[in-house]
C-alpha cells in the first residue's frame, strides 16, 4: 500500500526544541495508541483503558495532551534528547528533521528478515533560531505556542480522514502491528529517526541515526 | 435507511452516540476548569470506560448534559452544543466558544457499527482532548479565578454562533460516518478577545460599547432564544461564597479556587486556604498594608481587601496562637527610656498607666495632643512579649501598646497580625515614635472639629444667629487685634 506521509514544519528557539518535539510526537502517538489488548478464547479481545494527561511547556505558551504512560514518555524523551544533541553538535545552521514512522511487520521466510512496511510517516522539520534578547524570547514563546496549536490541528485533521489503518490483528499477529512491550498502552509499531541537515541544505547527512523500537532489534 | 441496520446495531449505535455526547461534554467542560487533567491508563479493562479512554465523569456535568438532551440523541437537525463563556467579577460576560456535535445526512452504510464506528468515536474523543487545549479559551480558563470565571452552558437544537462576535474561527475536530448519518464535531471560537477590557460582550472591536445593563440585556437575549431545554449556566470555579455547588462535585475546582489571592471568607466549604497567622511575614511591603486597615473599628472576621492574603486567619481561636516578633530595621536605635501614656482612645482598657510618667503632650511634637498612640519601651513591647490572653475589645492599635505582660491591650484582631515595623535608618530621638508608627497614626487623623458632622448638622440659621454675638466679642477685643496687626507690619 502507499505510505501516507505528512510533513510539519516549525521554527523554534534552541531551548524550545525538546518541548516542541515532545508536543507533536505525543499528540500523534495519542491518536496512534490503544489500550492493551487482552485476547480471549474465541478470538475476541478486550481493550484496556488509555489515560491522558496534560503537560505544560516551560519554554512555550502551550499545553499538550499525552497518553498516561511514563514508559512511553521516557522513550520519546530519549529520542528527542538525542535529536537535540545531534542538532547542537552538528555545527549546521540548526536545521533538522525528526521522523515518526508507523509500520507493519511482514513475516518473511527464512533466511530473509521480516519486512518493515511503513504505512504512515510524520516528518517534523525543525529550524532552530537564535534570539537576541528577552523580549524576543517572550514573543517567541507565544508565537511558537500558536504555531504548535496549528500543527496539532493539522495532525488531527489528517488523522480524522480515517485513511488506512492496519487491520486489527489476531493474537498471533499482534506483534506485527502493535508495540506490545509497554505495560499500560499499546501504540502501533513505530520508529523514530532523525536527520540533521548540513549547511549545504542536503537532507541526508553523515549523522543519520536510527532508533529501532520494535521487538526484533537486530 | 434504518432497515439496513440490524436492531442490535441500531441499539448499539444509539448507545454509542449517547455516551459519546456525554463524554464530549465532560472533556470540554473539564478542559475549561482551569487545571491540568490527568487520568491513569489501565491495562486491564474495567468495562466502564467508554471508548477505552479514561475520562472522569463529573456528576453535575452529566446531569446537565442529560437534562439538555432530555432523552433525545444528537441527530440530523438536532445538534448538541456546549457554549463556553467568560464572566468577569463585575458581572459582564462574553461568549468565548461553542462546541457543536452535529449530524448530517451523509450515511456510510457499509461501516461496522460495533467496531469501526466505536474506534473512530474513540479517536474523535482523543482529538477533542488535543484540540480543547489549543483554542484561545484554554489559556483564559487556566488563568481564571480572581478577575473572571469560565462558565458553560449546554443546549440542544439549533446552533447559535451570534454571540461570538465577528470574525470567529471554526476548527473541525473530526467526523465519523455511521449508517444513520455522519457525526461531526467542531468548535467555533471568538478571535477577538481584546473585548475583555472594554467588557462589551457580543460586540466586535469598533462596535458600540454596551453598558453593563445593556450587556446583561444582550446576554439575556441570546439565552432566551435557546431551545426548549432549560437555560442553565453553572460556574466551573467559584469566586464568591454562596455559589458552591460546582465545587462540591469536583474537587479540582475547589483547589483551583484556593488560590492565595482570592478573597475567601473563612468557613467557606471546599478550599479555604487555611493560612495560620504568620507574623514573621512582617515584611516591609506587608506591613505597609496593615495600617490601611480601618482603625477604631470593631474586629471583623473578614479582613478588607487591602489586608488580604498573608494576614488572613481562619478562626478566632487562631488569635491566641499568634506570636509577635519585632523586626528591627538596620541602623535603628532602640527606643529611649521615655514612657508614654496610653493612647487616648484606650479608655476602655485599664492598665497600670500610672507607671507612665510622661505624656505625649509634653513632647515637642506638633499636634501631639492628637496623637492617638503612645509608645512603649521594648520590655513592654507586646511584639516581644506576647500578651498571654486577649484583653477586652479595643481598637486595632491597642495591640501595640500593652503596658505589661499581665494585661494584654486590646484583643488583637483575630485576623490581623500586628508586626511592628522599624524602617531602616530611622532614629528614635525626640520621640520614640518611629516612622512607620508615625505614618500609621497620622494616616487616619481625627477629623477636624469644624468639619465634623455634628457641626454641619447645625442649620445655617443658627450660624447666622450666633453671628451678632461673635461680632460683639470681636468689637470688644478690637484693641488686641490692632496690636496684632501692628506687629505684623
Amino acid at each position: 500500500m502507499n505510505c501516507r506521509s505528512e510533513v510539519l514544519e516549525v521554527s523554534v528557539e534552541g531551548r524550545q526544541v525538546d518541548e516542541a518535539m515532545l508536543a507533536l510526537l505525543h499528540t500523534i502517538l495519542l491518536h496512534r495508541s490503544t489500550g492493551k489488548f487482552h485476547y480471549k478464547k474465541e478470538g475476541t479481545y478486550s481493550i484496556g483503558t488509555v489515560g491522558t494527561q496534560d503537560v505544560d511547556c516551560d519554554f512555550i505558551d502551550f499545553t499538550f495532551v499525552r497518553v498516561s504512560s511514563d514508559e512511553l514518555d521516557r522513550v520519546i524523551r530519549k529520542a528527542v534528547a538525542e535529536f537535540k544533541d545531534a542538532l547542537g553538535n552538528s555545527g549546521s545552521d540548526g536545521m533538522g528533521q525528526i521522523s515518526l514512522e508507523f509500520y507493519q511487520k511482514k513475516k518473511s521466510r527464512w533466511p530473509f528478515s521480516d519486512e518493515c512496511i511503513p504505512w504512515e510517516v510524520w516528518s517534523i522539520k525543525v529550524n532552530v533560531v537564535n534570539l537576541a534578547n528577552e523580549q524576543e524570547r517572550q514573543i517567541c514563546r507565544e508565537k511558537v505556542g500558536e504555531k504548535l496549536g496549528e500543527k496539532v490541528i493539522n495532525i488531527v485533521e489528517v488523522i480524522n480522514r480515517h485513511e488506512y489503518l492496519p487491520k486489527m490483528p489476531t493474537q498471533s499477529e499482534v506483534d506485527n502491528v502493535f508495540d506490545t512491550s509497554l505495560k499500560d498502552v499499546q501504540p502501533y509499531l513505530y520508529k523514530i529517526t532523525f536527520q540533521i541537515t548540513d549547511s549545504l541544505g542536503t537532507s541526508v547527512s553523515t549523522t543519520m541515526r536510527r532508533l529501532i523500537k520494535d521487538t526484533l532489534a537486530l | 435507511m434504518d432497515s439496513d441496520l440490524s436492531p442490535q446495531d441500531k441499539k448499539d449505535l444509539d448507545k454509542f452516540i449517547k455516551f459519546f455526547a456525554l463524554k464530549t461534554v465532560q472533556v470540554i467542560v473539564q478542559a475549561r476548569l482551569g487545571e491540568k487533567i490527568s487520568t491513569c491508563s489501565s491495562s486491564s479493562p474495567t468495562g466502564s470506560d467508554w471508548f477505552n479512554l479514561a475520562i472522569k465523569d463529573i456528576p453535575e456535568v452529566t446531569h446537565e448534559a442529560k437534562k439538555a438532551l432530555a432523552g433525545q440523541l444528537p441527530g440530523i437537525g438536532r445538534s448538541m452544543c456546549v457554549e463556553i463563556s467568560l464572566k468577569t467579577s463585575e458581572g459582564d460576560s462574553m461568549e468565548l466558544e461553542t462546541w457543536c456535535l452535529e449530524m448530517n445526512e451523509k450515511c456510510d452504510k457499509d461501516i461496522k457499527v460495533s467496531y469501526t464506528v466505536y474506534n473512530r468515536l474513540s479517536l474523535l474523543l482523543k482529538s477533542l482532548l488535543a484540540i480543547t487545549r489549543v483554542t484561545p479559551a484554554y489559556k483564559l480558563s487556566r488563568k481564571q479565578g480572581h478577575d473572571y470565571v469560565i462558565l458553560y452552558r449546554i443546549y440542544f437544537g439549533d446552533v447559535q454562533l451570534t454571540g461570538l462576535g465577528e470574525g470567529f474561527q471554526t476548527v473541525r475536530v473530526g467526523i465519523v460516518g455511521t449508517p444513520i448519518g455522519t457525526i461531526t464535531l467542531s468548535c467555533a471560537y471568538r478571535t477577538n478577545l481584546a473585548l475583555m477590557s472594554s467588557r462589551a460582550p457580543g460586540e466586535d472591536e469598533g462596535g458600540t460599547y454596551a453598558g453593563i445593563e445593556d450587556s446583561q440585556e444582550v446576554c439575556t437575549t441570546s439565552f432566551s432564544t435557546s431551545p426548549p431545554s432549560q437555560l442553565y449556566s453553572s460556574r466551573l470555579s467559584y469566586q464568591t461564597p454562596g455559589l458552591g455547588t460546582v465545587d462540591v462535585c469536583h474537587p479540582t475546582a475547589c483547589t483551583a479556587a484556593a488560590h492565595p489571592h482570592q478573597m475567601v471568607v473563612p468557613g467557606k466549604e471546599g478550599g479555604v486556604p487555611q493560612v495560620p497567622a504568620q507574623p514573621t511575614h512582617g515584611t516591609a511591603a506587608e506591613h505597609g498594608r496593615i495600617p490601611s486597615c480601618p482603625t477604631g473599628q470593631s474586629p471583623q472576621p473578614a479582613p478588607p481587601t487591602s489586608c488580604s492574603s498573608e494576614v488572613k486567619t481562619v478562626s478566632p481561636s487562631d488569635a491566641l496562637e499568634t506570636t509577635f516578633t519585632r523586626k528591627v530595621g538596620a541602623f535603628v536605635n532602640k527606643a529611649t527610656t521615655q514612657n508614654f501614656q496610653q493612647p487616648l482612645l484606650q479608655s476602655s482598657v485599664s492598665h497600670d498607666a500610672s507607671d507612665n510618667n510622661v505624656t505625649t503632650t509634653s513632647l515637642d511634637l506638633p499636634f501631639a495632643a492628637f496623637a492617638p498612640r503612645a509608645y512603649d519601651l521594648e520590655e513592654n513591647d507586646p511584639m516581644v512579649h506576647p500578651p498571654p490572653s486577649p484583653a477586652p475589645s479595643s481598637p486595632l492599635q491597642g495591640s501595640l501598646h500593652s503596658n505589661s505582660s499581665t494585661h494584654s491591650v486590646g484583643q488583637p484582631q483575630d485576623d490581623f497580625v500586628m508586626v511592628d515595623f522599624k524602617p531602616a535608618f530611622s532614629k528614635d530621638d525626640l520621640l520614640p515614635m518611629d516612622l512607620g508608627t508615625f505614618y500609621r497614626e497620622f494616616q487616619n487623623p481625627p477629623q477636624l472639629a469644624s468639619l465634623s458632622i455634628d457641626v454641619s448638622a447645625q442649620s445655617m440659621a443658627e450660624d447666622l444667629d450666633s453671628l451678632p454675638e461673635k461680632l460683639a466679642i470681636y468689637e470688644k477685643n478690637i484693641d488686641e487685634f490692632d496690636a496684632f496687626v501692628d506687629t505684623l507690619q
